[in-house]
């Protein structure tokens, strides 16, 4: 009759070591991959390198992270790609009308929240599912992105020195787009783990009936997290437009691809209730370094997204037969 | 010996991970005979059934069919082999037709590339209207649970079957309806189709059956013939032991006079229920028993904020509430356990711990919104030793865990709160007798210490020997209330059927409604 309760016992450390067998995975992955190029490649292993792989991956980090709380509580956004554009095509054009380009970079930002917030309501209100609703908001933002700007990109090469150094400055020889993605994934990553608000995004995804079983109101979570995701793919794109000075309304297309891939890999489940974002940013990284070595060894452009596919495809499939060995 | 049995189970086993759910079964259904299956929830009946109809597949042990061992490998081998189930869970395509639903094996083996409307149409009426004249054409979501039931039987009497297996097929009848399907089982029997019966109903069993298997707790105890056995010693086999022992020493007679915790009035959901008023005192355990989708399930959730009530009025511990959403009725000390474990009452793969905290994040958050991780830890921890949880440790996922645990896990989410009222929809669904007795003990303790308890049961012997007192549903209305000593499973059975007690019970049955 007697419990067998071991709070901080084995079982932890074999739960902890099951989710972080994924992460383990991937830095050895990553780190192999490392070594091997190191070899055949002598420009692999330099800092220059690093700094530029590092500052690939860096800014689409940051829409990884919202995406990897989405996928958790059980949604997807197929409109990352164009909110990234549609926040760096306002805050420019706006920046073009005069404004200073921190207050176009915030309204940029807010409208993006803003598409959201109109994606939560059709997702919570009137119960589409995330789906088909960010798929509609990625073809209208899309095309709001063209409109604003007649189709034509618009040269922002006016933005002053304070706000371009953003994308392109450095502090101490790190760059500032590296130090914010490491701010923000640190951050997340944090809250994710620790903070009451987001344990509910958990609760939601694992099971949804359960969660409203518990008194929790899973459409405000629902609500709330795709606003998040939507914000911080609106911070990227103000990133994204300080750091190349430019606003092209056909930037991000097909970047909704890559991050959810990333997240995957990085173990979220499209089913919800898990994910981690470290995980999700050890995918990216690989996928970076995957990208990054494919241009050193000289393989065509053209092998990239085939090589991408087969990753994600066997992540996947590893970690199918993971869970299905487990069950 | 000139025949064969039809079908043969020798020692068979099956576990799933480290639970044992059947260890050496031995069953054997002779041509044209009835023979029933009893057993308690988890005994292994419904296991045994899946294993007979390919869904699942045995460890050990082996089938014979007329003779010869067989290996079941799917649901379409077993049609093959001429064995038909109607599993007690309703497995129909809700937006398909009856008679699409009816025909789909025959649609699935059909080799021509169109679809033959008039034939479908016309075999599924042949088929249904055996039983219950429900029109073909509509779709199965628009029917009732009991005609949905009904559906099912049908399906299965179109495929040209040796053995019918019928897992608790009058759970969501009525008394009418039972009736017709036992007169279509007397007519598959002289057949010469053997049909294997499981239920709980001892009053089925001894009117329909030649001949009856009990298990209990996953092993094979005894088979006997109707004629040589009475339901006493049947249900004697299923449990092991006096049925008396089963449950905890109820309240007292004369004990029951603690104040009203739980007061609801005229409540009514505008669809599924109307007018209910019940009052659940202090230290008593109060049952609401009624046949599957007579709304008990409904009227629990709308006094707990769950479900939208149209009229009437909830009071708790003598002050009206409020309840604009289920988190109102936690604050206020009031909380349910959902009937369905999996679907809404367990994180599966979020661990103990999360599990058990999920009610009130609240009380362990502390500054900056951060979750308390130790406390949590604690809570769980001291609440999983309370139920005596068997487990690795709270940082286990809840999938790990066996069913009755899992059950323990969602109770011990609901004492994190210290709740004043617990309402438990099918408290010990599907776990074994073990667990079953820990959970009755505990619902118990919690009674004396003065919490007051609502079981929905369907299990006839639980809303006996655990209630003090049962409140029966019917069609979205108290049909009436049983009180101790007035308890038996035909008073229940009679108030959720409709039927008209038999003169000598009259005195019996306080008809409320």
């Amino acid at each position: 009759m007697h419990a067998d309760i071991k709070a901080t016992g084995p079982s932890r450390s074999s739960f902890a070591r099951l989710a972080s067998m994924r992460e383990a995975g991937l830095i050895v992955i990553i780190l192999a991959l490392c070594i091997a190029m190191s070899f055949a490649s002598p420009h692999f292993l330099t800092w220059g390198n690093f700094r530029a792989m590092l500052m690939s991956f860096s800014i689409e980090g940051i829409v990884v992270v919202g995406m990897t709380i989405l996928l958790i509580v059980g949604g997807i956004d197929l409109s990352v790609g164009s909110v990234v554009c549609f926040s760096m095509v306002v805050s420019g054009a706006l920046f073009l009308m005069g404004l200073d380009p921190w207050t176009a970079s915030l309204i940029g930002i807010a409208v993006s929240a803003l598409i959201g917030a109109v994606m939560g309501f059709f997702v919570t209100v009137v119960g589409l599912n995330h789906f088909i609703t960010s798929l509609a908001a990625m073809v209208i933002v899309r095309g709001l992105c063209l409109v604003i700007t007649k189709g034509t990109p618009l040269s922002l090469f006016t933005l002053p020195p304070g706000f371009k150094a953003i994308g392109q400055g450095s502090f101490q020889g790190i760059p500032y787009v590296i130090i914010i993605f490491v701010v923000v994934v640190t951050i997340f990553d944090f809250l994710l783990r620790r903070a009451t608000a987001f344990r509910k995004v958990f609760y939601t995804g694992s099971n949804e009936k359960a969660a409203q079983f518990s008194g929790i109101k899973t459409n405000q979570v629902k609500f709330w997290v795709t606003v998040l995701c939507a914000t911080l793919s609106g911070v990227a794109g103000v990133i994204y437009m300080a750091r190349f000075g430019a606003a092209t309304p056909t930037f991000g297309a097909g970047m909704e691809l890559n991050i959810i891939a990333a997240a995957v890999i990085g173990g979220a489940s499209l089913k919800g209730g898990s994910g981690t974002i470290f995980g999700a940013i050890l995918g990216i990284a690989l996928l970076s370094v995957v990208t990054s070595s494919l241009i050193l060894l000289d393989i065509s452009v053209y092998w990239q997204d085939m090589i991408k596919g087969c990753i994600l495809l066997a992540a996947v499939s590893a970690d199918h037969f993971l869970h299905a060995k487990k069950s | 010996m000139t025949d064969a049995p039809v079908l043969q189970i020798r020692n068979l086993s099956k576990a799933f991970g480290p639970v044992k759910a059947l260890s050496g079964v031995e069953l054997e259904l002779r041509r044209g005979e009835v023979h029933a299956l009893c057993g308690e929830n988890g005994a292994g009946k419904s296991t045994l059934m899946n294993m007979i109809g390919g869904v699942l597949h045995p460890d050990e042990g082996e089938i014979l069919i007329d003779g010869r061992p067989v290996t079941i490998a799917s649901p379409a081998m077993a049609q093959k082999l001429g064995i038909a189930l109607v599993h007690q869970e309703i497995a129909l395509c809700q937006d398909a037709t009856v008679a699409e639903n009816i025909c789909m094996a025959a649609i699935n083996a059909r080799r021509a590339p169109l679809m033959n409307y008039s034939e479908v149409y016309a075999q599924a009426e042949k088929a249904m209207n055996q039983l219950a004249p429900i029109p073909v054409r509509t779709k199965v979501a628009d029917l009732s649970i009991s005609s949905q039931q009904l559906v099912e039987i049908a399906k299965a009497l179109t495929l040209d079957c040796k053995v019918l297996i019928l897992d608790e097929p009058t759970a969501a009848l009525t008394e009418t309806e039972a009736q017709r399907l036992f007169s279509i089982v007397r007519g598959l029997k002289a057949r010469g189709i053997s049909v294997i019966y499981i239920s709980h109903r001892m009053a089925e069993i001894f009117s329909l059956c030649d001949r009856v298997t009990v298990f209990r707790d996953g092993r094979y105890v005894a088979t006997e013939t109707i004629a040589s056995t009475s339901p006493d010693d049947v249900v004697r086999k299923m449990v092991g032991r006096e049925i008396t022992q089963l449950y905890p020493d109820k309240l007292p007679v004369d004990a029951v006079s603690g104040r009203t915790l739980l007061s609801v009035k005229g409540l009514s959901d505008g669809s599924r229920f109307a007018n209910v008023d019940l009052d659940l005192k202090a230290g008593e355990i109060l049952g609401i028993g009624g046949l599957i989708g007579a709304g008990r399930s409904e009227i629990a959730q709308t006094i707990c904020g769950l479900r939208q009530a149209s009229t009437g009025s909830v009071a708790l511990d003598g002050k009206p509430l409020t309840i604009r959403s289920y988190a109102d009725a936690v604050q206020a000390g009031l909380v349910y356990l959902s009937e369905d474990r999996k679907g809404s009452g367990v994180f599966l793969d979020l661990s103990i711990a999360a599990n058990v905290s999920a009610l009130d994040l609240g009380k362990l958050t502390g500054r900056f919104g951060l979750l308390d991780r130790r406390a949590e830890a604690d809570q769980a921890a001291s609440l999983a030793k309370r139920l005596g949880v068997r487990m690795a440790g709270i940082d286990a996922p809840v999938s790990t865990l066996s069913g009755g645990n899992q059950q323990k896990v969602a109770i011990a989410k609901q004492l994190s709160v210290s709740p004043k009222v617990i309402i438990m929809d099918e408290p010990t669904r599907g776990i074994d007798v073990g667990a079953k007795v820990e959970i009755h003990r505990l619902l118990r303790d919690l009674a004396n210490q003065g919490v007051g308890i609502l079981v929905i049961s369907s299990e006839l012997p639980e809303l006996i020997g655990l209630c003090d007192r049962v409140l029966v549903v019917r069609e979205g209305a108290i049909a009436g209330e049983l009180g101790a000593g007035e308890l038996d499973e035909e008073a229940i059975i009679m108030l959720a059927s409709g039927v008209q007690p038999a003169p000598a019970h009259q005195g019996q049955v306080n008809h409320v409604a």
